[in-house]
């Protein structure tokens, strides 16, 4: 192969990498950016300016959207890690052949289905006339009808439902990785159930958790439907405002600078995440 | 903790059950969505009025089935075409890259590679807005340059497919990259040497030893597609794929035809995901 041959190659290569990454990626953020920057004065007349994250700032509605957007999903990261860890632990330790790979499997198929099918599943089940109301009235719990639904603690189970297998698989593949004998030789040397937990099985599955934790902020972040639907009305999302200053509003501008927001907390999360446990981007979602 | 290391009845049995109850949970919303499919009711909740396959095949109003509501075939039609062009364009940039990012090495490689990246953790109504945004932008500047229409630049089909395809093309890198590192260069040079072109030996050795994980990307390609919300939203026009549609009806609130479609998807899905497995595995 000949040099010139393989440059030709290379640049023919490279053209559908670069016409993605600069066609759908890099230019449409940076003008998303632009448009952020700009601020109305006028019928199309724009001034370039931080007039749209001024709004966002004095707005207590908008930055008070903000940070519960931010607290809930770190809530749900956290409520879905200790939730999966144990059942994880179980798959990767104490399940060997058929049964682990069937159960791993079982912890799959949620995740194939949409996602709206899923939230719906959790309708039916919270809302008013729904199953679980209806059986506590059966058993005698309650006296009447109650709604499930509309409410934080809804939002919450159905966030933490969505997410499970992206903290369950990372955790299962890194806990997978830990050799029986260490766990052994820890309980030999007179370790107990929690000194074993926190000084062998914890710091080796580091990688596991934090990316788990990483991927599932960032879903419950930009997660639109399950606290639209689970939320109802006054559900106060970011992802919720977003959309409505650009489809119900028609304000662009504010709605881009809304964006940026959602965009810079999730990376500034993700990278943080990533520094606080010394791992690259390269190895925690590029696999 | 582990089988070697003697543990107490009590904890044992607790583990056990607590592990029984996550998969109750993980069930749980799935079964009652396919068991309300066959309540014989106009609302998807109890009572339970009588088994029937009305929101299958029922035609008389208001027990439509799924099989008579033109509005909810007609959005599975677009989902498809819509899954495809996602899956083709994927699969076909994700080969590009793989050969690019494994066989050769240049300038700002890992650069590149972490931007190809990006579109992982970018949440995907950022990506839905800010392609809206810029398309919008485009289509402004070229009808006033021109004169022309350019629809295409417009919500719709066109752009929920670049839209999807914005992030579904890193999956299927990674795949097809990651089976790529495990081939044997010398095979490619074996059939070289026996006289066949470079493109040749590619498309007679490499690519067939990339088939598994070439179809196997497409399938996840399909499956992300269908199920994909948020870019969706964003981005879409007049024809709505199957789940924008289902989330207007699922907020006005609906009879149980919905049940029925997601019984339909979550038995399509589940099939789709077992073949992706069983491509994975042949990959072996």
């Amino acid at each position: 192969m000949t040099q010139a041959q393989s440059r030709l190659g290379l640049y023919l290569l490279m053209t559908p990498l670069m016409l993605w990454l600069l066609l759908l990626i890099i230019v449409p953020h940076i003008g998303m950016f632009l448009v952020s920057i700009s601020v109305k004065t006028g019928v199309r007349q724009y001034v370039t300016g931080l007039g749209n994250y001024m709004v966002f700032f004095t707005e207590p509605l908008y930055w008070n959207t903000f940070a519960r957007t931010a607290f809930m999903s770190i809530a749900a990261t956290f409520l879905t890690l200790v939730v999966g860890f144990p059942v994880a632990y179980y798959i990767a330790k104490l399940t060997r052949g058929r049964t682990k790979t069937t159960l791993f499997l079982m912890c799959l198929i949620p995740f194939w289905v949409s996602e709206l099918v899923r939230t719906f599943g959790w309708m039916i089940l919270l809302r008013e006339t729904g199953i679980f109301s209806s059986f506590l009235q059966y058993i005698g719990v309650l006296s009447g009808p109650v709604e499930f639904l509309y409410n934080d603690a809804a939002i919450m189970i159905g966030l933490v439902y969505t997410s499970m297998l992206f903290m369950v698989v990372p955790l299962v593949t890194t806990l997978d990785s830990l050799d029986d004998s260490y766990i052994e030789a820890a309980y030999d040397l007179g370790g107990n159930g929690i000194s074993i937990l926190r000084e062998i099985i914890i710091p080796h599955a580091m990688p596991g958790i934090v990316s788990g934790c990483i991927v599932v902020f960032m879903l419950s972040l930009g997660n639109y439907l399950t606290p639209i639907l689970l939320g109802g009305k006054d559900s106060l999302w970011f992802t919720g405002l977003i959309y409505s200053q650009f489809i119900t509003r028609f304000n662009w501008e504010l709605g881009s600078a809304f964006g940026f927001l959602l965009l810079g907390l999730s990376s500034a999360i993700v990278w943080a995440g990533l520094k606080l446990s010394r791992q690259s981007l390269t190895d925690t979602v590029g696999r | 903790m582990i089988a070697t290391i003697p543990q107490s009845k009590t904890f044992k049995w607790t583990y056990r059950v607590y592990v029984t109850l996550f998969f109750i949970y993980l069930a749980l919303p799935l079964t009652v969505v396919c068991a309300f499919a066959f309540n014989d009711s106009v609302f998807p909740s109890l009572p339970w009025e009588g088994f029937t396959w009305a929101w299958f095949f029922g035609d008389e109003s208001p027990y439509i089935g799924v099989f008579n509501e033109r509005s909810i075939i007609k959005s599975i039609g677009t989902s498809l075409f819509v899954a495809f062009w996602v899956s083709m364009l994927s699969i076909a940039v994700g080969t590009s890259n793989a050969f690019l990012f494994v066989r050769y090495d240049f300038k700002f490689k890992e650069f590149l590679y972490i931007l190809m990246l990006l579109p992982l953790i970018i949440p995907g109504i950022i990506l839905g807005i800010s392609i809206l945004v810029f398309s919008n932008t485009v289509a402004n500047n070229l009808e006033d340059a021109t004169g022309m229409w350019f629809d295409g630049l417009r919500p719709g089909l066109p752009l929920v497919i670049l839209g999807q395809f914005s992030f579904i093309a890193t999956f299927a890198t990674l795949v097809i990259s990651a089976r790529l590192e495990k081939f044997d260069r010398s095979l490619e040079e074996a059939a070289l040497n026996l006289g066949a072109s470079k493109w040749g030996a590619v498309r007679q050795i490499t690519l067939p030893f990339l088939m598994p994980a070439i179809a196997g990307a497409a399938v996840v390609a399909i499956l992300m597609s269908f199920e994909n919300f948020n870019t969706t939203l964003m981005l879409v026009g007049s024809d709505a794929p199957l789940t924008i549609t289902m989330f207007d009806r699922l907020k006005q609130g609906s009879t149980p035809v919905l049940n029925a479609v997601s019984l339909l998807l979550i038995v399509v899905s589940a099939l789709l995901g077992i073949a992706s497995l069983l491509f994975q595995k042949k990959e072996g």
